[in-house]
């Protein structure tokens, strides 16, 4: 398997929308931490659900419903081998990461958070694993815990320590970060909580899609994603949780489905993981989902990383090359995102000026506002690679950011 | 010069341009000929927020006329910031809030106007014309 490597230029082909040009140049994109594209392989399963095989799934008698079910329920089992869950049951379908957030702050929120308890986060966290919980704790009288990070941009393990105490609930950290890229020592995270009995959810949004998950190991509570930042369709997404969670959690939303009977006196809820799914399910998104899953797999994660790990590699020189330049987030750990400034030049005039040059990258604060507060800024331009994206695509970066540089100063 | 003679005029110098390239480089020039705000006037109030780049936004009367002064972090957003107070300051607030600024559109900077962009331009705009608003009311009482 080690022995694996990728061949771009033949995967690019899977990818039909890169095979375009924008402002009449080559379409060069860089923005996969905001979304990824999708293969062909993935466009054709739906496109084959929509034409063939469409019908609403579980407890339908007819032959068109059953057979989208079972590969409904093929598509949760493909997510269970991919992230090693134990069971099957572990896996819920959801909208994606915020929706699974969401719903474990408002499930947990309810059965364990009172006054005066806490949940810690981290400085790194990106909106959607920030607001859930400072909502909860407002609601429910509780305080956030904040874990900063070093000037690299890395997490100051030793603050974990010091902030769990008796009255920590829950710590809800990202495995890595959408600004900087930061990977963070999850593993690590998880041993300190649990000595302290406290369990860990993680923001996996970041991480699904560049390398091997195992969330036994991470041995992490609950595990989110979306699908559409690994290559699979939008509005679809996992929760995993631990069996023992997810049975003593509450249902988030209610409806059909996820009963077992209902009177007019009395609801019991149905079992896991049907209780987390009430109402019809995105099954287009799970098995689109699944199918993407599946096709970097057939690529194999090790050489997903490797490849992307060269990426990261040459385009940090390639941009330190540019006088002025100033790179956010240059811990010794990280994926292939690229956050940076120009000395002297504003990040929307830089993406304006890209965008014209064809070439996709995302400016602003990237929905972490408190991480741009420590650093002091407004926000930044982000490049963030995967697996299509090429050398050559980052020599077209270095050229054109050497123009922005040129046109504003 | 009248609104429409302004705008006309805006339209012919961006149609000597042959591509994005010049009407950026031409917008960053007008973002260095925009008047230095007043630093005192870069209020929280004047600010407008987009998600991108910070736009200030004064107004003032001067006689019957509403008078802008503007200035932007971002150097094409303060351009496109120039363009608009060359078209509307000093007016009288009943025009500015009745303009048709349909020149935006004729110089290809519509793209710019989606309010998912975000740079702040739609947002400007209603700040500008709430001013003239808000100025006529006061000229009326």
């Amino acid at each position: 398997m080690s022995e694996q490597s990728i061949d771009v230029p033949a995967l690019r082909k899977d990818f039909p929308i890169l095979d375009q040009y924008v402002h009449d140049k080559p379409l060069i994109y860089l923005d996969n931490a905001a979304t990824t594209q999708k293969p062909q392989v993935v466009i054709d399963r739906i496109n084959r659900i929509y034409t063939r095989e469409n019908s609403n799934i579980h407890r339908g008698v007819h032959y068109l419903s059953n057979q989208l079910t079972e590969k409904y329920e093929q598509a949760r089992q493909r997510v269970q081998r991919f992230i090693n869950a134990r069971h099957q049951h572990e896996v819920i379908f959801t909208n994606g990461t915020t929706h699974s957030i969401n719903a474990i702050a408002y499930a947990f929120g309810e059965k364990y958070i009172g006054p005066d308890d806490e949940i810690i986060i981290t400085e790194l966290e990106h909106h959607a694993n920030i607001v859930p919980w400072q909502v909860l704790c407002q609601g429910k009288g509780a305080r956030l815990r904040v874990i900063p990070f070093n000037d690299r941009g890395e997490l100051i393990m030793e603050e974990f320590e010091k902030h769990i105490n008796n009255r920590t609930r829950l710590i809800a950290v990202n495995h890595i970060s959408n600004s900087l890229g930061t990977i963070n020592d999850v593993k690590q995270i998880t041993d300190i909580a649990h000595r302290n009995d406290v369990p860990v959810l993680v923001d996996g949004a970041q991480s699904i899609q560049h390398q091997k998950i195992d969330v036994q190991q991470l041995d992490c509570d609950f595990y989110v994603f979306s699908g559409h930042k690994v290559y699979g369709p939008n509005g679809s997404g996992v929760l995993y949780g631990k069996e023992k969670w997810l049975e003593e959690l509450p249902p988030y939303q209610t409806g059909g489905e996820m009963i077992q009977k209902v009177t007019f006196e009395k609801t019991t809820y149905n079992e896991l993981p049907f209780k987390f799914e009430a109402g019809t399910p995105n099954y287009v998104g799970a098995i689109g989902t699944a199918e993407a899953l599946s096709y970097i797999e057939s690529l194999g994660l090790e050489a997903i990383e490797a490849h992307e790990n060269d990426l990261l590699q040459y385009a940090t020189s390639k941009l330190m090359e540019i006088p002025g330049m100033k790179i956010y987030g240059t811990a010794d750990r990280k994926i292939s995102v690229l956050s940076f400034l120009m000395e002297g030049i504003h990040h929307y005039d830089t993406g304006m000026v890209l965008d014209k040059m064809g070439i996709a990258v995302r400016t602003g604060h990237h929905c972490t506002e408190p991480l741009m507060d420590h650093f002091g800024i407004e926000g930044t331009v982000r490049a963030s690679l995967a697996i299509y994206n090429t050398r050559e695509e980052i020599d077209q970066l270095q050229q054109a950011l050497l123009k922005v540089k040129q046109m504003f100063s | 010069m009248t609104l429409d003679e302004k705008q006309q005029e805006i339209i012919e110098e961006f149609s000597m341009f042959d591509d994005w390239m010049d009407k950026y480089n031409y917008l960053i020039e007008l973002s260095h000929d925009l008047p230095e705000m007043d630093p005192q006037n870069k209020t929280q109030d004047n600010l407008i927020e987009g998600c991108q780049s910070k736009v200030w936004l004064h107004a003032e009367m001067q006689g019957d006329k509403l008078v802008f002064n503007a200035d932007s972090d971002a150097i094409i957003t303060k351009g496109i910031i120039a363009l608009l107070i060359q078209v509307l300051s000093g007016r009288k607030p009943s025009e500015i809030k009745e303009a048709n600024l349909y020149f935006i559109d004729e110089i290809g900077l519509k793209e710019n106007l989606s309010p998912t962009r975000s740079n702040g331009l739609v947002a400007m705009i209603n700040k500008i014309k709430a001013y003239a608003v808000a100025y006529e009311q006061q000229g009326n009482h």
